[in-house]
This record gives structure tokens, C-alpha cells and sequence, in this order.
């Protein structure tokens, strides 16, 4: 039995659809060439925890004020209503407080996790949310290594809430509410690659109180914000055990092999079945 | 060839008039039989429970009724309804593969109402995903190309949900229309059997092994037993068998229920088909044992076994994959159909154990406030299980899923036996 026309034309059909809807399952997280984000260097050693980012951050951002009395044992986390907290913590080189919100990494997590792009990396650097587009599905929460999204839980129309480095006031100023507010230098708006030599420059000049390391310059692929500290991060509660490359590397096998699996498997499944057809004919004949 | 009905519970009409097949289809939503069963009687209960609990869901908010937290934002509604209901469902593709690409004949009398599980399973428990999106109104936008996140996982899971669905439809519309007694349409539809059950095959590979790959960015926030580069090779694996030990069991099931349903011949041939499952059941959970013991070589991680996490992940590998594996090569050689229910049943708990320990138990366990779900989530998975089976119940009383279809069915085409 030779191959018919009906049976040629249906292994056409079924392999063109799967090429047609295998190129859409290409995975794609184009980095920018040579991105040129924005972003925040934090100095640890200039911080005095005065918190004063947190109470311009929420005005900044219409959520509620923040608690007025210091509650320095805490250490607090950022939630659905507020972006940031400055912590308190004993270190080996006395108390040391530390501001944390989204970081905004180069190539987000978040962003490649979002199946309608309502998480976007922005091109001067903010990753930022749609809610025009986010169905609510917090894949975002479960990929991020940072933990920044934070999602409304008591809410019938529930939002995602995280830093988006005043991209609304961005329109009308030129430096987010938290960097611009800082009484003390402590936080430096600029071109990320400017704030990598700032650092390094601050590095180089007081060896004795840095540490050797920008914490966000190689953390999770990179990322927009930038930490000096004069200790090592973990006594600053920062998670020192994260990849160097980008999160969303480790998908990318998976999608990658989805188009070659699209076409492979309905071809071979197409040639099993015809061989197993033809075998099943020739049995019934011995039978008879 | 002629295939005779031991028992049909309705005139097969072919009708033809439009009125008429009204008339028929309400006569059908009225239910059969017996009103107050045992069964009824829990379910029912259960179910408006749920519905008040999944009101108050959408008029407060996610957090009114489920424990979720910042830090565990996909919980008890992600980790068993969908990731383990999915793993359940899988047995459709398996035998469909079996049937009608290997065309091993002797499955075909259980095809129909594994098809119909499998479908159904998707339709309610990843349409229990629509009870956890926290904007469901916005669940289209994926779909229809506004936003297409081309670099999410979930993406490519949610596509692959939705034409599966509509490729298991397609699969088991032959049934619906030999219910409605359209020849013509019963014709086109199973011409289409083989497409869709080519493009269903594939697309649950994907899917199924998707549905671990969507774990792969949260590295670091689950055990390190547990994760690992190849969990969707893993899911992907475990998904035979926890789909084919879930066809046993609801085939057992399924025997005593709606046994006036089944034929002689093939209530015999059920055997049969039973101890032939359990072999592939064995062969793959050898497999898969084969890869994790692998897996964990690899990434030695001899010294978190003497951890109560160790002893956790022992627990699953050893009592829930080893035991019922051995189970099933001892019934496969004893012809022991009652172990091999066992054995299923086993498999199944461990499959159960292992979805939610990759997404719920595992997920952030140094964590010293854990999530645990709150007894209204669990109400609404039993209030959605519990869906499911009545649609199943309705479906089987009145469609040829389990019975013989009727003696026009097999004229009209060849593909289908």
C-alpha cells in the first residue's frame, strides 16, 4: 500500500500547523544590545536610617504611610502596601541599615515569566507592571529570585505591587522620589554603567571601609540597583547564594526545545502509525 | 462485522427534525435513576459549600479564603488541582498512543472513558486555575494575541491546555455524536480521530513536562532534592504512569458502577488489560526510580538524607515509587488484579506527594511560618472533584463511553472498530 493522497495531505496539514504554532513557542528574552538602563547605588556606610525613602515612596506612589515608630529589631519586608523598608542590623562594623525594594534586574525573572507581558523591562531600566494585561496569575512571585512582587491578596480586583523606580514621576522629574529625598547621599540615581565606576572609584579610594564587591553588579545576571556595603551582604540579610547568570537562563533549554519536539515527535508518531496499520491489516488477512 | 447491544437505555434515533432533537437533549439534562444515593447525599453538600466559598472568593479577594502568603503565592488550587490533576489526566494520551499509533486493539474498549476523564480532568481542574488568577477577566489576553509572552512557560502550558482540550474533544466527539445519532457528522469527526490524537500526544509531552519547567526559575526556593534541571523530564515521566494507575483505579471503579454499562466481552477483557497496564506502569516508574536515584547522584546530596527532609524525600522515593513498582512486577506475574489496584493506588499517593512537594511542601521550606491550607481550600478542590464526577456521571449514562456504540457507528468508518 502506497502512500494515498487523503493520508499525504492530513501528514501535510498536521505538520504545517505544528510549524506554524511551533515558531510561536520560540522562547525569546531578547537582551538590548549594550542596554543602557538606569538604576540606584546604595551606600551602606552613608545610610543613617532615617527612612525617610520609605514615607517619599509611598506618598510617591499613593499608598499608606508607613509606621511612624522605629521598630529597629525588626527586620521588616516590603508587601502589598509598601514598595520599601529599611532594615537594622548588628553588624561586625556596628549597626548598619539597608534599604530594599524590586531590584530590577537586567534580564527579570519576572518579565520572562509573565504570559502577557504585563511585567516589561523598560528600556532606561524600571521593570514595571500592566495592569491592563496581568490576569493575577503571581508566576511572577514564584520566579523571582528577590521575592519583590507582592500581590493583593484582599482585593476583588487585586494589583501587583512593587518598586517601578518612579516610572510615573520619571515623566515630569529626573530622579525617582527615594534617591531624590535622601538627606544624606546615600542613594545615587544614574546610568548604571556610571554607578558600576562610581563604586568601583569609592572601592578604590577607602579599601579599608568597603568591601570588595557591588552587590547587583553580577547578582541574578545583573541588576539595576547597585549596593556598596563596608560588610559581607549576608550580615546585611541580602541572599549572597544567588546565580550569576540570569533566571531566565535556566528556562531557556526547555523553550528552546519545544519547536524541534513540534515537529519530531508528530513525525514520528505519523510513521509509527502507519507501520503499525499496515501490520494489523496483514494479521487479520492470516487470520482469514 | 456486527457488534451486538446487551443493553441499550434509549432508542437510537436518528432524528430528523430540529425540534425533535431539543425535545431530546432536554429529556437528557434531566437526571437518571435513583435521586438519593449515598453519594448524592455527600456531594451535594460539599458542592454548594463550595460555591458559596468561590462567591466569596471573587466578592473579597484570593486571601478571604485561602492561607496564601507573599511568600507561597501558588498553593493548594496550583499544586494539586492543576500540577497533580493534570499528572492524573495523562493516562488519555497514553492509551490513545497505545490504541491508535501502536494500534494495540486490545485497549480500545477503555479508550472512550479515559478520553473522557482526561478531558473532563482539564476542563475542571485547570478551570480550577480561574478560581486562583487574581484578575480572570484578563485571562484572554494570552489567547488572543494582544500579549503574547512568548518567553513565559506558563504561556506555552496555557496554550498546550487549550488545544489539548479541544484536541481530546475532538477525540471523543465520535461518542457525542453517536449520542445524537448524526451519521454524517459522526463520519467527518472520526476521520479526524488520528490528527488529533497525534497533536494530543505532543502537546502532553509538552505540557505535562511544562508544568515542571514552569518550577525551573525558582531555584533556590525549593529543596534541593526536589529541584533540579530535569524536573520536567521527571514530570513528564511520572505522568505515564500516574495517568495509567489512575485509568486502573477509575477502571475498577468505573466496572462497579456502571457495570449494567459493559459487555460481556469486554467486562473479561478488562483483566486483561489491567495486567497489561501494570507492566508498562512497572517498566516506566523503573525509568523514572532510574532517574532520580541518577539525579541524585549527580548533584550529591548525600548529607541533606539525614535531614527531616531526607527522610521525607525517602519516604516518597522509597514507599511511594520502589514499593509500588515492585507491586506492580508481583501482580504483572501473579496475574493479581487486586494488587495491582494496590500498586495503583500507591503510585498515585506518591504522585500526589511528589507534585505537591515540588510545589507547596518544598517551596521555601526553611520558611518558619509554613503554608498550610485552610479547610476552604480544600473544600472547594472536593467541591470541584466533586463536579467533575457528576458531569461524568451524566456523561456516561446517556453517551456510548462505556457501553458499545451503536451498529450504524462502525459503517460509517474504518478508523474507528
Amino acid at each position: 500500500m502506497g502512500l494515498q493522497r487523503r493520508s499525504f495531505l492530513k501528514l501535510l496539514g498536521v505538520t504545517g500547523i505544528t510549524l506554524a504554532i511551533g515558531e510561536n513557542m520560540v522562547a525569546a528574552t531578547v537582551p538590548e544590545n549594550d542596554p543602557e538602563f538606569n538604576g540606584i547605588l546604595f551606600d551602606a556606610t552613608r545610610c543613617k536610617g532615617c527612612r525617610g525613602c520609605e514615607f517619599d515612596c509611598a506618598e510617591a506612589h499613593n499608598l499608606p504611610e508607613p509606621p511612624k515608630n522605629k521598630d529597629i529589631a525588626a527586620v521588616r519586608k516590603t508587601d502589598e502596601t509598601c514598595n520599601t523598608v529599611v532594615n537594622t542590623y548588628k553588624t561586625e562594623k556596628g549597626e548598619l541599615f539597608i534599604k530594599r525594594q524590586c531590584m530590577h534586574c537586567n534580564e527579570p525573572a519576572c518579565a520572562a515569566a509573565c504570559l502577557t507581558k504585563a511585567m516589561r523591562k523598560s528600556k532606561t531600566g524600571p521593570v514595571t507592571w500592566d495592569g491592563d494585561k496581568c490576569m493575577g496569575c503571581r508566576y511572577c512571585m514564584v520566579s523571582c529570585p528577590f521575592d519583590s512582587p507582592k500581590f493583593e491578596y484582599h482585593s476583588a480586583n487585586p494589583k501587583i505591587q512593587k518598586c517601578d523606580l518612579c516610572a510615573e514621576r520619571m515623566k515630569t522629574e529626573d530622579s525617582p522620589a527615594c534617591a531624590y529625598n535622601c538627606p544624606n547621599e546615600a542613594l545615587l540615581y544614574g546610568k548604571r554603567r556610571d554607578l558600576i565606576k562610581e563604586a568601583r572609584r569609592r572601592i578604590y579610594e577607602k579599601p579599608d571601609v568597603y568591601i570588595d564587591h557591588i552587590y547587583g553588579e553580577h547578582e541574578a545576571g545583573g541588576t539595576s540597583w547597585l549596593y556598596l556595603s563596608p560588610v559581607p551582604f549576608e550580615q546585611l540579610g541580602m541572599n549572597t547564594t544567588l546565580q550569576q547568570s540570569s533566571y531566565p537562563e535556566l528556562t531557556k533549554g526547555f523553550l528552546y526545545s519545544v519547536p524541534s519536539v513540534f515537529v519530531l515527535v508528530p513525525t514520528l508518531l505519523l510513521g509509527i502509525h502507519q507501520a503499525t496499520k499496515n501490520n494489523h491489516l496483514n494479521e487479520d488477512k492470516d487470520d482469514k | 462485522m456486527k457488534i451486538k447491544m446487551t443493553n441499550s437505555t434509549k432508542p437510537l434515533l436518528a432524528l430528523p427534525l430540529e425540534q425533535s432533537t431539543w425535545k431530546f437533549l432536554i429529556s437528557e439534562m434531566k437526571p437518571k435513576g435513583k435521586f438519593l444515593t449515598p453519594f448524592n447525599l455527600i456531594s451535594i453538600p460539599i458542592m454548594v459549600i463550595g460555591l458559596v466559598l468561590i462567591i466569596i472568593r471573587f466578592w473579597k479577594g484570593i486571601g478571604a479564603i485561602t492561607n496564601l502568603t507573599q511568600d507561597t503565592p501558588w498553593g493548594l488550587w496550583i499544586g494539586f488541582d492543576v500540577v497533580t490533576g493534570v499528572a492524573f489526566a495523562g493516562g488519555a494520551y497514553v492509551l490513545t498512543f497505545m490504541v491508535y499509533v501502536l494500534n494495540l486493539k486490545e485497549y480500545h474498549s477503555i479508550v472512550r472513558v479515559t478520553v473522557l476523564n482526561g478531558f473532563l480532568a482539564y476542563l475542571f481542574y485547570a478551570g480550577a486555575l480561574l478560581l486562583d488568577l487574581g484578575r480572570p477577566w484578563h485571562v484572554i489576553n494570552p489567547v488572543i494575541g494582544n500579549s503574547f509572552g512568548t518567553s513565559s512557560v506558563l504561556f506555552l502550558v496555557a496554550w498546550h491546555f487549550l488545544l489539548y482540550m479541544l484536541a481530546e474533544l475532538i477525540e471523543f466527539s465520535p461518542a457525542i455524536a453517536e449520542w445524537l445519532g448524526a451519521r454524517r457528522a459522526h463520519k467527518i469527526l472520526s476521520s479526524m480521530t488520528i490528527a488529533a490524537v497525534i497533536f494530543g500526544i505532543t502537546l502532553s509531552i509538552l505540557h505535562q513536562s511544562g508544568l515542571g519547567a514552569l518550577f525551573l526559575m525558582a531555584k533556590g526556593k525549593i529543596h534541593p532534592l526536589w529541584y533540579s534541571e530535569f524536573i520536567p523530564v521527571m514530570f513528564m515521566i511520572s505522568s505515564i504512569f500516574a495517568g495509567l494507575s489512575m485509568v486502573i483505579l477509575e477502571g475498577s471503579i468505573s466496572h462497579k458502577v456502571f457495570s449494567n454499562q459493559i459487555s460481556k466481552k469486554n467486562h473479561e477483557a478488562h483483566h486483561g488489560i489491567i495486567h497489561g497496564l501494570s507492566k508498562i506502569c512497572a517498566a516506566t516508574m523503573f525509568a523514572y526510580l532510574f532517574l532520580q536515584v541518577l539525579v541524585f547522584i549527580h548533584e550529591q546530596h548525600w548529607a541533606l538524607l539525614n535531614t527531616p527532609m531526607g527522610y521525607w524525600y525517602l519516604l516518597e522515593m522509597i514507599g511511594f515509587v520502589l514499593i509500588p513498582m515492585v507491586l506492580f512486577v508481583v501482580s504483572y506475574r501473579k496475574f493479581n488484579s487486586t494488587l495491582t489496584k494496590v500498586a495503583a493506588i500507591l503510585t498515585m499517593l506518591g504522585v500526589i506527594l511528589n507534585r505537591l512537594n515540588v510545589t507547596v511542601i518544598g517551596f521555601k521550606w526553611e520558611m518558619a511560618i509554613r503554608y498550610i491550607p485552610s479547610w476552604m481550600e480544600f473544600s472547594v478542590t472536593l467541591a470541584v472533584i466533586f463536579t467533575e464526577i457528576w458531569i461524568f456521571r451524566w456523561v456516561i449514562n446517556r453517551m456510548p463511553v462505556l457501553r458499545d456504540s451503536p451498529s450504524w457507528a462502525s459503517e460509517t468508518t474504518k478508523i474507528n472498530p
